[in-house]
């Protein structure tokens, strides 16, 4: 492997029913960053069935080209097809960098894909960064360190602690990415996009799964990893119908109700709200915690989060240790008082 | 039909994390258990078992105290055991791990290969996949239903917003998540037989089609540059109000002063 003629950071452009999935252009706006610091262009992969009408969104958030891979074996993701396009793709135009959202999809294509390729992948990063590695040289062996290497770093064991990994003897250096943690571009309105079309050949076989049926869950909830404001309660909310009084506040603060693994779990509130390892990464505004105790696994999801609030009984609970304002004690007496008082604040506005 | 379920030995993430000073994971301090998802894949195993009849194999890759996990699995159920243990297999990443693994069930007949969707130590759901590419098997990952019907399994695929009802020729390989069954528990009939069934042991000398350079942390394409425990953000202020009235007060001033509302 000659590990110079690869160059470029590529990212995976994740669509799903035709709609680009907002990780893309997350990724987009990371892979552009990356590349402007080794000189590189960024370029996004899509693939799918009819998609080619989506290139110039990614334009907007930064592509500045659109590798686009079509055939109609590619209409719903199956693994096989898809990590066909992507390796063919990586095979072709020899990318530096390969960029894959950690989503439900891209945990699955990027494995195939790493080792069809036989190169590493490190999963679920939150941290990406141009380095050197090892990162301190070794005395009398500085001439051994790599420069301009990805440096890709991941929570691990339960998010009880942070590794940086590099991939500094293959090609691409492969990582997919937590959805919520990486900042999309402000649009360029109107920007068009350098396409690129590769044609390749789908030909089903033993490895093509076959769908027999497409179940999509049925699901007014607004998106958490979209909101500003977060209200989001734990068991200590007590039952499914007292989270009545953690959507009024919300509704006051212009926020929405999100929720620990505890309440899934519980069976109070659908897992698409669930904030945390096992659930979604969210980063808003502020965040009041209600009744949550803090468990890493949750805490890993949302410690990112501008403002934390945490309202609970128990003064030792772990969330105390991620908020910025901690006040102990009751969340049925609080809570519904908190929501006069800002309805009251808003009105003086 | 047979089935092999490839089942690791994690540390109980709920207890501390050690490291090695080469910034690989100390597994000799901690809790040992079986991964929560591999589980689920040896009881989803066992009950294809119990319906179809099936021999079931478990497969670990770790230290020789890994075999753990293997007598809980012949405990529960499971008719046959190997051990893949070998000094240079250490530090292994998941590309590595899973040309070890393909390698090791190279030597064994198989309609099905399950695995677990991701070990709690990693998290990172890439060996199942990647043993499925070394070996040229459709895979069908996050599984949360599954039904062997004839010569094809159907799986209930788990997606972000839906799921997909699949269906794939045997031989495959299946990532299990732990939502798909709740697990049996060890019988003492089965504890009896699993201390008397011989764990099998291979080696590097028993892997099949394997580069020694794709092996172990020499083998492992991604390297570990810094590892540390978490920082955490810093607490800020945390005050117990007598009353709810002053518990109010004091968020509504400080989300002002923040200019929240």
């Amino acid at each position: 492997m000659n590990l110079a003629e690869y160059k470029g950071v590529f990212v995976y452009a994740e669509q799903v029913d035709n709609v680009i999935s907002g990780i893309a252009y997350e990724l987009l706006g990371k892979g552009k960053e990356l590349a402007a610091q080794l000189n590189e262009e960024v370029t996004a992969v899509l693939v799918g069935a009819d998609v080619k009408g989506l290139a110039d969104s990614l334009a907007e958030y930064g592509a500045d080209k659109v590798i686009v891979v079509e055939d109609p074996e590619l209409k719903e993701y199956r693994t096989e097809p898809y990590a066909h396009a992507l390796s063919s793709v990586i095979k072709e135009y020899k990318p530096d960098i390969f960029l894959v959202g950690a989503t439900a999809i891209g945990r699955d294509l990027a494995p195939t894909v790493s080792a069809r390729c036989a190169t590493g992948l490190t999963a679920d990063c939150t941290v990406l960064e141009i380095g050197d590695f090892p990162m301190v040289a070794l005395p009398g062996k500085e001439d051994e360190q790599k420069h301009n290497q990805l440096l890709m770093t991941r929570p691990a064991f339960g998010g009880n602690t942070i590794a940086t990994i590099a991939c500094p003897d293959h090609r691409p250096q492969m990582a997919t990415v937590r959805p919520g943690v990486m900042k999309k571009i402000d649009p360029i309105v109107g920007a068009k996009a350098n396409i690129i079309e590769m044609k390749l050949e789908f030909v089903p076989n033993d490895r093509y799964v076959e769908i027999k049926e497409i179940v999509k869950a049925v699901s007014d909830v607004a998106d958490i990893m979209d909101a500003k404001i977060l209200v989001s309660g734990g068991r200590g909310v007590g039952s499914p119908e007292n989270f009545k009084i953690l959507e009024d506040l919300a509704e006051a603060l212009g926020g929405t109700v999100s929720c620990s693994r505890a309440v899934v779990d519980a069976g109070w509130k659908p897992r698409e709200i669930q904030v945390g390892q096992t659930g979604k990464t969210v980063r808003p505004n502020l965040y009041i915690a209600c009744g949550i105790s803090g468990a890493i696994q949750h805490t890993a999801g949302m410690e990112e989060s501008d403002i934390i609030v945490a309202i609970n009984k128990d003064e030792d609970a772990p969330i105390f240790d991620v908020a910025d304002f901690g006040i102990v004690g009751d969340l049925n007496k609080i809570v519904p008082q908190l929501t006069e008082a800002i309805k009251a604040a808003k009105a003086n506005k | 039909m047979k089935i092999i379920v490839c089942i690791k030995q994690v540390p109980d993430t709920k207890g501390g994390v050690k490291f090695n000073p080469d910034g690989t994971l100390d597994r000799s301090g901690m809790l040992a258990i079986m991964n929560p998802d591999d589980k689920a894949g040896l009881e989803a195993a066992l009950r294809i078992k119990d319906e179809l009849g099936a021999e079931v194999t478990a497969i670990t890759m770790g230290l020789p105290k890994a075999a753990d996990v293997l007598r809980e699995a012949l405990a529960m159920g499971a008719d046959k055991a190997i051990l893949v243990t070998d000094r240079m297999l250490g530090g292994a990443d998941t590309w590595a791990t899973s040309v070890t693994l393909a390698g090791a069930i190279r030597n064994l007949e198989y309609d099905l290969i399950i695995t677990g969707r991701q070990a709690i130590d990693g998290d990172t759901a890439q060996v199942g996949p990647q043993i499925a590419e070394h070996l040229g098997l459709p895979v069908i990952s996050y599984a949360e239903g599954l039904e062997v019907k004839g010569d094809k399994v159907s799986v209930k695929r788990m997606f972000d917003d839906r799921h997909h009802m699949l269906e794939v020729k045997m031989p495959c390989l299946i990532t299990a998540l732990a939502e798909l069954n709740e697990p049996r528990y060890m019988t003492p009939g089965g504890i009896f037989d699993a201390f008397a069934t011989e764990i099998t042991t291979w080696g590097r000398d028993n892997l099949i089609d394997v580069k020694d350079s794709d092996l172990g942390l020499k083998g492992s394409p991604t390297k570990i540059a810094k590892a540390s425990d978490k920082v955490r953000k810093g607490a800020g202020e945390k005050v117990a109000p007598e009353t709810a009235e002053e518990a109010v007060e004091y968020i509504v001033g400080k989300l002002t002063e923040k200019h929240v509302i």
